[in-house]
């Protein structure tokens, strides 16, 4: 199951790029003549037909051997996040903005657009994306539709939080500020930003890492990523246990390196007095 | 290839009745090990303590189609297979366990101390005490939070299509690829599932506003 040779055929014909991460778990699930020749759970051929299973021997050589493709999956799914969290951040100031202080209608359909968002599915969405934008003459492959699906999604979110952020200073602190001479830069600078970042940079690190998760959704259209990565190699190996035990024992520690790494950050930038 | 018919669009609305099912069942199991989790986080013993919390963390710290497949597949391995159907209800109720479990240990918490203390003083042993006392005033708490999660989980009954057990999206996939329309066959099925996502969105943000009104006072 070559990487380059799986996604050529997903673009043609629409449901191969899906079809080929099920395939890879009907191999293994499906007929029993089959599982009895994948060695999914009798390795080596030790256990007669019939018998209990419960006997299965762990094998982590193979993932061992595909120790790259782990790590280059892993590193897709940093970049991905990274990229996606950088980018919905800056569409999520404008939004907010729109949304707070915008002309009215701008601030509707930026509301429309959360809305639609946060109701559906991140995968319908990646659907939509991967499969129809080639319809209207836009062709991308399947990293480029990963990052534009996690971009639109990711943005909804986090124009939510930074508009509770900014709606959570009271406008008697603007006054005030006005009030003591501050001039408009100054008033945002000192007074506006330093609150609205206190409560909006602890949900914008939980948010990262529920962005890093969802992104394993991207695997549906065969991204690069971490999950891709891991069926593929259980594709290759029949080590389906252990393909995703792996996968999800690297999100795992990513995702505690990212909660104290965003922890840390918290602490060295407010002090030790943040309020969650 | 052929064209989109009405018959297409019966065929979602049908399929849609799965995720519903889905849900619905998740909600309840994820409900019966999110109460568990929860009483067991809050517990003065340290192991089951320990253990709610490392659940709970493995849970929210892996991604969730990750815990489905790790189901599906492990169900086979030690000698159960569990077929898709089942799979996503187990993965999913335990995944929505962890996080209804969490949200449900900040609402017991919430219960002030006094509360436990005096019907522990009127002689209430543990169950009348979390039944008649605590319960009832970490009810109000969960309320809203409990609506909202029902949302992320119908959204999460989805990744069930990847395991290939034909709900709402995996029939919008099916659809697609007899007719190739992506737009108008991903928007119907975005469409239902906001139809059934958006009250409850409502309802939750409704509900904490008028929790935080009575908190105000």
């Amino acid at each position: 199951m070559s990487r380059s040779g799986g996604s050529l055929p997903a673009r043609a014909d629409g449901g191969a790029g899906i079809a080929r991460a099920c395939e890879a778990t009907a191999l293994c699930s499906a007929a029993a003549p089959k599982a009895a020749v994948s060695s999914r759970a009798v390795p080596r051929g030790a256990v007669p037909v019939g018998t209990s299973r419960m006997n299965y021997i762990f094998h982590f050589g193979d993932m061992w051997n595909a120790r790259d493709e782990f790590i280059a999956g892993t590193l897709m799914t940093l970049r991905l996040s990274a990229l996606a969290m950088v980018a919905s951040l800056a569409i999520a100031i404008l939004g907010a903005l729109a949304r707070t202080s915008g002309p009215k209608p701008l601030g509707l359909i930026v509301a429309a657009y959360v809305e639609i968002i946060r109701n559906t599915p991140f995968l319908v969405q990646i659907f939509m994306i991967f499969f129809g934008l080639p319809t209207v003459g836009l062709r991308l492959d399947a990293d480029e539709g990963a990052l534009i699906a996690l971009i639109l999604n990711g943005s909804a979110y986090t124009i939510e939080i930074v508009r509770a952020g900014i709606e959570a200073i009271g406008h008697g602190q603007v006054e005030g500020a006005m009030a003591l001479g501050l001039h408009r830069l100054q008033t945002f600078r000192l007074v506006v930003l330093p609150q609205a970042l206190r409560i909006i940079v602890p949900p914008l690190g939980s948010q990262f890492i529920l962005l890093m998760l969802n992104s394993s959704v991207c695997a549906a259209i065969s991204a690069d990523e971490l999950t891709s990565a891991a069926l593929d190699i259980q594709g290759r190996t029949f080590r389906a246990f252990e393909a995703f035990i792996v996968a999800a024992a690297i999100y795992f520690v990513l995702s505690l390196l990212f909660s104290t790494l965003f922890a840390g950050i918290e602490r060295l930038a407010f002090g030790k007095k943040v309020t969650r | 290839m052929r064209s989109l018919n009405t018959g297409d669009l019966f065929y979602l609305l049908l399929a849609a009745r799965w995720t519903v099912l889905l849900s619905l069942i998740a909600f309840a199991g994820g409900g019966a090990v999110g109460l568990g989790i929860a009483l067991l986080r809050v517990s003065q013993a340290r192991l089951p303590r320990w253990f709610a919390i490392g659940f709970i963390r493995v849970f929210q710290g892996t991604p969730l189609l990750l815990q489905l497949f790790l189901v599906f597949f492990g169900g086979d391995m030690i000698g159960i297979p569990l077929g898709a159907w089942l799979s996503v209800v187990l993965g999913l109720s335990l995944n929505a366990g962890a996080f209804l479990g969490e949200i449900w240990r900040g609402a017991i918490q919430s219960v002030p101390n006094g509360q436990i203390e005096a019907a522990r003083a009127l002689g209430l042993h543990y169950g009348a005490r979390m039944l008649r006392v605590v319960f009832p005033q970490a009810m109000r708490i969960a309320i809203p939070p409990t609506v909202g999660f029902l949302v992320n989980l119908i959204k999460s009954t989805s990744l069930a299509a990847i395991i290939g057990f034909v709900e709402l999206t995996r029939a919008g996939q099916q659809l697609n690829n007899a007719t190739f329309r992506p737009f108008v066959i991903f928007g119907l099925v975005a469409l239902v599932y906001f139809v059934m996502c958006w009250p409850l969105t409502i309802a939750a943000s409704r509900l904490e506003k008028r929790l935080a009104l009575a908190y105000k006072r």
